[in-house]
């Protein structure tokens, strides 16, 4: 088995009107085994960006800890917050550093950039950044997720109708995969709130 | 083959561990105790390659020590939890620990924790772990028969359940096993469970 798929992972983003959603699953594994049906994959850096981080836990956590870090300090120099494209050249700058011994990790990120315009990209391991329109995909179900995201997007939806969208993707991708599952993690982000739910799919 | 494993009470935490030092095919001993005792509120039981294990308990409990001395109060459990996952972290990449942890603790604030700490460093805050070939058999029995806020009775009722299952159903199973609790009159080893005398 990859080392990208020891403890499994699901993670999708995608872009409405002016807002975007950011889902993940919450199984954490050892191989076969579930230690933890409570992960959490997606973290926020501040209120209009977030990173969604699937593959290795260990190495999701501690690159959390170092973006994080890099945040903060650009936070006390700049006095602002990071713009989505910013942190994203940030993350493919970190990781790119460990081209020969990388993180095993592949980071989903969105935000909303100026005037509120919605933001996602996902990358490879080491870094190689692809931008997209509409929705983006990773960890162990993320070919399921390209089918289901695929045929369930529609352009300019609202929020209610992209955390529904979302939401049916990533259940129905997540009980494919042994991997990933035992629920769902969903935020939802427009410019004057952000919301924040659990799904329940197929708990195994 | 070594099985740890941990659970969260009404008011406390506790870890058990088996106390076999094998190597292949022979039993050196069927007393190390491989539950170390942090500080006063905190337990660590730790599972995997045996030199590794002392060490890396060892230089955790020493730097836990050492932060007391420094600063005049005890780590928080969350912070010797995320301590013990940089250290691994670090190390995972040039020379890895094969240490497997389960650590409890106990604070006046925030109650009994237990945490799950992998050997590639993977951390996660939880009610019930268990490492080894045992896991198997104590997560699952776990899972039927845990619930929030046990009394100890009930908590040490299902440890033994989990060890009957271990001893009953794992081809090679541990002979002895060692039950550490952690509440707010600290940390302390509670009983064994005994096949063979030493």
């Amino acid at each position: 088995m990859s080392i990208f798929e020891y403890n499994g992972s699901a993670l999708v983003a995608m872009v409405g009107k002016n807002c975007f959603a950011i889902a993940s699953d919450r199984r954490l594994g050892v191989h076969l085994q579930t230690v933890a049906t409570d992960f959490q994959r997606i973290f926020k850096i501040h209120d209009k960006l977030f990173l969604g981080l699937s593959g290795l836990g260990s190495d999701a956590q501690t690159l959390h800890q170092r973006l994080v870090f890099r945040h903060k300090l650009y936070q006390l120099r700049e006095e602002r917050d990071m713009k989505p494209e910013t942190f994203a050249s940030l993350v493919s700058a970190v990781l790119y550093e460990k081209r020969f011994g990388p993180y095993f990790c592949q980071p989903v990120i969105a935000g909303l950039g100026d005037d509120d315009k919605p933001f996602i990209c996902t990358m490879d391991s080491i870094g190689a950044k692809e931008l997209a329109k509409d929705f983006v995909v990773a960890g162990t179900a993320s070919e399921s997720l390209y089918g289901a995201c695929e045929s369930m997007f529609k352009p300019d939806m609202d929020h209610e109708e992209l955390f529904e969208t979302v939401s049916q993707a990533l259940i129905s991708s997540i009980d494919r995969d042994c991997l990933s599952g035992w629920g769902g993690h969903v935020y939802v982000v427009t410019p004057t709130e952000v919301t924040e739910r659990i799904l329940k799919g197929r708990m195994d | 083959m070594e099985c740890v494993f941990g659970m969260v009470g009404k008011g406390f935490a506790l870890v058990v561990a088996d106390t076999s030092a094998v190597n292949s095919i022979l039993v050196h001993k069927s007393n190390e105790d491989k539950i170390m005792v942090l500080d006063q509120h905190k337990l660590m039981g730790a599972s995997g390659e045996a030199g590794d294990r002392a060490q890396f308990t060892e230089y955790i409990q020493k730097n836990v020590s050492l932060y007391q001395f420094r600063n005049g109060i005890p780590l928080t459990t969350s912070a010797a939890a995320n301590f013990m996952r940089n250290e691994l972290a670090t190390a995972l990449r040039k020379n890895p620990y094969q240490v497997n942890i389960v650590l409890a603790g106990y604070e006046k604030e925030t109650g009994p924790s237990l945490y799950f700490i992998d050997y590639i460093a993977t951390l996660h805050k939880v009610d019930k772990a268990a490492f080894g070939y045992g896991s198997y058999f104590a997560l699952s029995m776990m899972d039927r028969h845990y619930h929030p806020d046990m009394t100890v009775d009930e908590a040490i009722k299902l440890a033994d359940q989990c060890i009957e299952e271990i001893r009953s159903r794992l081809v090679v199973a541990p002979q002895n096993f060692i039950i550490k609790i952690v509440d707010q009159d600290g940390a302390r080893e509670h009983s064994w469970r005994r096949t063979t005398k030493e």
